[in-house]
């Protein structure tokens, strides 16, 4: 892990919703190379601060940079996974045109996909395990198998930087398994790895880095050093316990 | 047909296609009702441009109305921003406050000129034809024909040049604002496209019925197909077909044609929502009844399963005492699972054969572990599994 070198460096980020903070004076310096999980309670602030990055939301004070330039400049490093239920699964088009829509940023305006898009996109079905089911209406896919399209959708953005926003939200088991094997050969990759998450159980077992989060930033760093119940508690406002410490 | 006939069906089918286009992706995104409100909303813009101009089809009336249609949308959006109020109670105050002002500028100033509240609500496409484009002494056709058909013709160019980012920002507009495919751009773009569409098919009809031009063909084709590409063919087809047969339908007994236009639009979404082969009413149902069915037999086929050794439990007469189940369905349980050969009776007891017990350990193989691969091959036997 080059933990010298920052991937994300976030200063004094403060986001507001009708002039109520929702993240206030955020600094965060995530390294290039962790898989980092963003844990806090509901209303945290973890989504907001993800859609800042990404200049979905737009903060009312403080800068993000990403490798040292605003993202703006720098999109074509960065992948998206929006939560599942942010889009209609009832929309007619297919798991193919899903994931395709991932090659739309290189592409940029008015130019269309071609061939090699959809290679690039076949491949990134094959990785999730969802080839045979590219002509499949997205409406008819189970949560886990939209789950893994839209993990497609941003492989295929071949991305240095992925943010996940819950991938493992409304999936069965096996998919968890197989979302966090792929993000695990992101990582080994030297991509950087930001997923929002809501499960503390496995925070130990899937990520190396974490950040606490509540409106304010609580903690930050490696999993080992800072995933202990003073941080939890501080986070979540109640005597946490975790008794799946070591 | 005359020639003022033929006009009138041009314009007709010209002002279908131009509506139902930007319609497919307002009913996409859920925006039927703001539709409804830019319909109304634009009527000051009309008005004025007309008290400028005095020509319902002049350049600076769709400007005027197209803004005020855009402006509708800003103002909807301000007001649910505040927070203090949804989405619907936004455009409940928003169109009816601009709408009013239309008619309050008509009553007071345009009594003696001839812009009719009639006309400018509910249109009057068989006057269409006399409004002629005269260039040079050379009549060159109905003005109202030339504005619909620049406006379609703009349309589909936009239309073909932002076809997949207007797909990606209906779809998923956050991962279009990180991708840099600007969703607000495209947003009011496709609102400004609505609101001069909704001028454009003035003459043909009116103000308020032309959402139903936008929606019904996009909601009729939404039920019909899961390819964006196709339903736009698809809205755009209803909306010419229900123009034409609706002017005849006008044509024949002698009733007014946006009237009958909206009717036929109505009737064509009845026929496909209750016939339509997947979404449809009838074939919902349908599938519900089998699924009950299925159900029912998985049930009976584990019960056998579960009391192999106890003869007394499979007993043909034991069984609607057992399972509690109505004479009716028991009989419909056990002949589909005779049909399918998953069961034999031997004097009265019933057991699973060998199809039968697969079948019994297969599916509750899939309840339990969720697996999709070994399911496969069941899903086109039974409704059951799917989805």
């Amino acid at each position: 892990m080059k933990e010298n070198n920052i991937a994300i460096k976030i200063d004094d980020l403060t986001v507001a919703y009708n002039y109520k903070p929702v993240l206030w004076d955020i600094d965060l310096a995530i390294p290039e190379g962790v898989l980092m999980a963003i844990v806090g309670p509901n209303g945290a602030g973890k989504s907001t601060l993800i859609k800042s990055i990404l200049d979905i939301i737009k903060p009312i004070a403080g800068s993000v940079k990403i490798y040292g330039k605003p993202y703006r400049k720098q999109r074509h490093l960065v992948a998206y996974v929006p939560q599942k239920g942010s889009v209609d699964w009832d929309f007619p088009t297919t798991a193919l045109d899903v994931v395709m829509m991932g090659t739309y940023g290189s592409l940029g305006w008015i130019k269309r996909p071609g061939l090699k898009e959809k290679k690039a996109a076949l491949e990134a079905l094959e990785k999730v395990g969802m080839l045979g089911f590219q002509t499949r209406q997205i409406s008819q896919l189970s949560g886990g198998q939209q789950q893994r399209i839209f993990l497609a959708r941003a492989l295929v953005q071949n991305a240095s930087i992925y943010f996940m926003d819950e991938p493992f939200q409304g999936v069965d088991a096996t998919t968890e398994k197989a979302i966090i094997n792929i993000l695990k050969e992101l990582r080994k990759a030297g991509k950087t790895v930001v997923v929002v998450h809501h499960d503390l159980q496995t925070v130990p077992e899937y990520f190396d880095w974490v950040t606490f989060l509540n409106v304010k930033k609580i903690a930050t760093g490696p999993v080992k050093d800072i995933f202990n119940d003073n941080n939890l508690t501080k986070t979540y406002g109640i005597n946490y316990k975790v008794s799946i410490q070591q | 047909m005359s020639n003022a006939q033929i006009e009138i069906q041009l314009i007709a089918i010209l002002v279908a296609i131009a509506c139902a286009l930007p319609g497919t992706f307002l009913v996409l995104r859920k925006m039927a009702l703001i539709t409804d409100a830019i319909s109304h909303s634009i009527l000051p813009g009309i008005v004025v441009g007309f008290f400028i101009t005095q020509d319902l089809s002049s350049p600076l009336l769709i400007f005027l109305a197209a803004l005020t249609g855009v402006l509708t949308v800003v103002l909807v959006e301000f007001i649910q921003k505040t927070g203090l109020v949804k989405e619907d109670t936004a455009i409940g105050l928003v169109f009816p406050a601009l709408f009013s002002i239309g008619v309050i500028m008509i009553a007071k100033n345009a009594n003696d000129v001839h812009l009719d509240i009639d006309a400018v609500l509910l249109g009057e496409l068989a006057f269409a034809p006399f409004d002629r484009f005269i260039y040079n002494d050379l009549d060159l056709g109905p003005k109202s024909l030339w504005v619909i058909g620049i406006i379609l013709l703009v349309t589909i160019t936009l239309l073909i040049t932002f076809f997949k980012e207007l797909k990606l920002s209906t779809f998923d507009a956050g991962l279009a604002a990180a991708l840099g495919l600007s969703p607000v751009v495209l947003h009011y773009g496709l609102m400004t496209v609505a609101s001069i569409t909704t001028v454009g098919a003035f003459d043909a009809v009116g103000a308020i019925l032309v959402i139903a031009l936008m929606i019904a063909p996009a909601a009729t084709a939404y039920l019909l197909t899961n390819d964006l590409k196709k339903m736009l063919l698809l809205a755009a087809t209803f909306g010419v077909v229900c123009a034409l047969s609706g002017y005849w339908i006008a044509h024949w007994l002698d009733i007014s044609i946006s009237g009958a236009m909206t009717t036929t639009l109505g009737i064509l979404f009845l026929l496909v929502y209750l016939f339509a082969k997947n979404k449809g009413l009838f074939s919902v149902l349908y599938r519900q009844k089998r699924q009950r069915l299925e159900v029912s037999l998985l049930t009976f086929l584990l019960h056998l399963q579960n009391h192999k050794d106890d003869a007394t439990e499979r007993h043909v007469k034991h069984l609607n005492e057992h399972i509690n189940w109505q004479k009716v369905q028991s009989k419909s349980v056990l002949r589909l699972a005779l049909q399918n050969n998953m069961i034999q009776i031997n004097n009265d007891i019933i057991s699973l054969t060998e199809k039968g017990e697969h079948f019994a350990e297969e599916a509750i193989n899939y309840i339990m572990t969720n697996k999709n691969a070994e399911i496969e091959n069941m899903k086109n036997r039974f409704f059951l599994f799917r989805g």
